[in-house]
């Protein structure tokens, strides 16, 4: 079991009204796959602690961690992070967690990415392994969000975009001006005009609120592909 | 010595006797699985119980449905940190289905459809400590939690509860199970913090 590291805080970025990145230092931070998680404890001045798992942004040899979090209301741990954490902050991490929904270079099969909302966090990760690798398995992501304001890491998933990375959109309560179809859900019909098709045999990452993960994970079940090259990471009740 | 986090107070403070360490109350009912849910109609349905001897004692929605049941209230621990207290199952215990079952082996894996597994010592599904659950708060046991029927072993972290559950099979030596290869402690107690390898 590996022990608490100490982090401090280096970054923080505004993504969405909502939510922003945070990109910490750790000592000793042994790098991580793409799609890994850790563990974050932070610690009040009485000694009370408070621990959540958040999945990570960033992928390699590096020894800082990019998170991104999205405000949970009534949550303990996510407003701080979200309002008030700030650069020379320190907090302790331990990891990276998780050895099943990752990607490595060595997986050859085109893969077709599938985000709802925070979810992009793990998937973005493997977008910039492949990146990373010059990779020419061809990967895909389609990217569901309420409105263009909620887009986790837009600019870098453009920067990304290439002849093996493609990036779709889904807006479901209100597009871009110019946006060629109405805000709607991923639907069963959207997954086949937009994603990767069984016939290619693709490995399929999804990430994302439970309900769209559910939703989701059964549409590409309905339309041919097989359950063990889907997998799957939900958060949420 | 841990270090101090400038500015986090915590909001909730939430401390009860029952919620181990390093786990946070819900009132939510969270979902965790590696892939697409199976749906299994209970007419195609079947439980079994395997042995060294390769004895199989399988049972059918009906006949399984047909055994005595027990009402389980329990606290459930996930390793991803969320607890929720008093939850209420029914289910038939594992000292009902192994009443017929002779094996000198004391560990199984857990079978379920979908292909998931998880490896168990044998004490720890006997003496009223685990049920093959199939209602949850008084409602037939959803998909997603696990449904038409889920192991329920509470006393250890909630991924040994193996949704979908199709079958036991007796194990002489202790071998990882899917989330154990991956990662996870191969006995799982929450008091004990065992959550990764």
């Amino acid at each position: 079991m590996t022990d608490w590291k100490v982090g401090t805080v280096t970054d923080t970025r505004t993504e969405t009204p909502t939510g922003r990145s945070i990109t910490i230092s750790v000592d000793g931070w042994p790098g991580n796959l793409a799609g890994q998680h850790l563990d974050l404890r932070l610690t009040a001045p009485d000694g009370y602690q408070a621990v959540r798992s958040y999945s990570i942004a960033s992928v390699g040899d590096a020894t800082s961690v990019q998170l991104a979090v999205d405000r949970f209301p009534t949550g303990e741990v996510s407003p701080y992070l979200v309002d008030e954490v700030l650069p020379g902050d320190q907090l302790e991490v331990k990891g990276p967690l998780g050895r099943w929904f990752v990607w490595t270079p060595e997986d050859t099969r085109p893969i077709q990415l599938i985000a709802g909302g925070s979810g992009i966090v793990p998937l973005i990760a493997m977008a910039r392994a492949h990146a990373m690798a010059g990779s020419t398995t061809p990967f895909r992501l389609l990217y569901s969000v309420r409105t263009p304001e909620d887009r986790f890491f837009a600019d870098d998933l453009a920067a990304l975009e290439s002849e093996t990375f493609h990036v779709d959109y889904v807006y479901t309560r209100s597009t871009p001006a110019d946006w060629p179809t109405p805000p709607g859900r991923v639907t069963r019909e959207v997954i086949e005009a937009v994603t990767i098709p069984a016939s290619d045999s693709p490995g399929v990452f999804v990430c994302g609120p439970t309900g769209f993960v559910e939703a989701v994970a059964r549409s590409l079940v309905d339309l041919g592909h097989q359950p063990q090259s889907v997998k799957t990471e939900r958060f949420g009740g | 010595m841990a270090v101090f986090s400038r500015g986090f107070g915590g909001r909730t403070r939430e401390s009860s006797p029952d919620l181990p360490p390093g786990q946070f109350l819900t009132e939510d009912f969270p979902v965790l699985s590696a892939g697409p849910t199976p749906r299994i109609d209970t007419a195609e349905w079947s439980f079994s119980i395997r042995t060294e001897t390769g004895a199989q004692h399988a049972w059918n929605w009906d006949e399984f449905r047909a055994l005595p049941s027990e009402l389980v209230s329990t606290d459930i621990h996930c390793v991803t940190r969320w607890s929720k207290l008093g939850t209420s199952w029914r289910g038939v215990s594992l000292d009902t289905l192994f009443e017929e079952v002779e094996s000198s082996y004391d560990y199984v894996m857990a079978h379920s459809y979908g292909g998931y597994t998880t490896n168990l010592p044998l004490e720890d599904l006997l003496d009223g400590k685990a049920w093959i659950a199939y209602e949850f708060d008084g409602e037939d046991l959803d998909p997603e939690h696990g449904g038409p029927a889920r192991l329920l072993v509470p006393h250890l972290y909630f991924w040994k509860s193996a949704k979908w559950v199709r079958g036991l099979v007796m194990m002489k030596d202790d071998e990882p199970g899917f989330w154990e290869q991956n990662g996870y402690h191969t006995y799982g107690d929450p008091w004990q913090e065992q959550r990764y390898w």
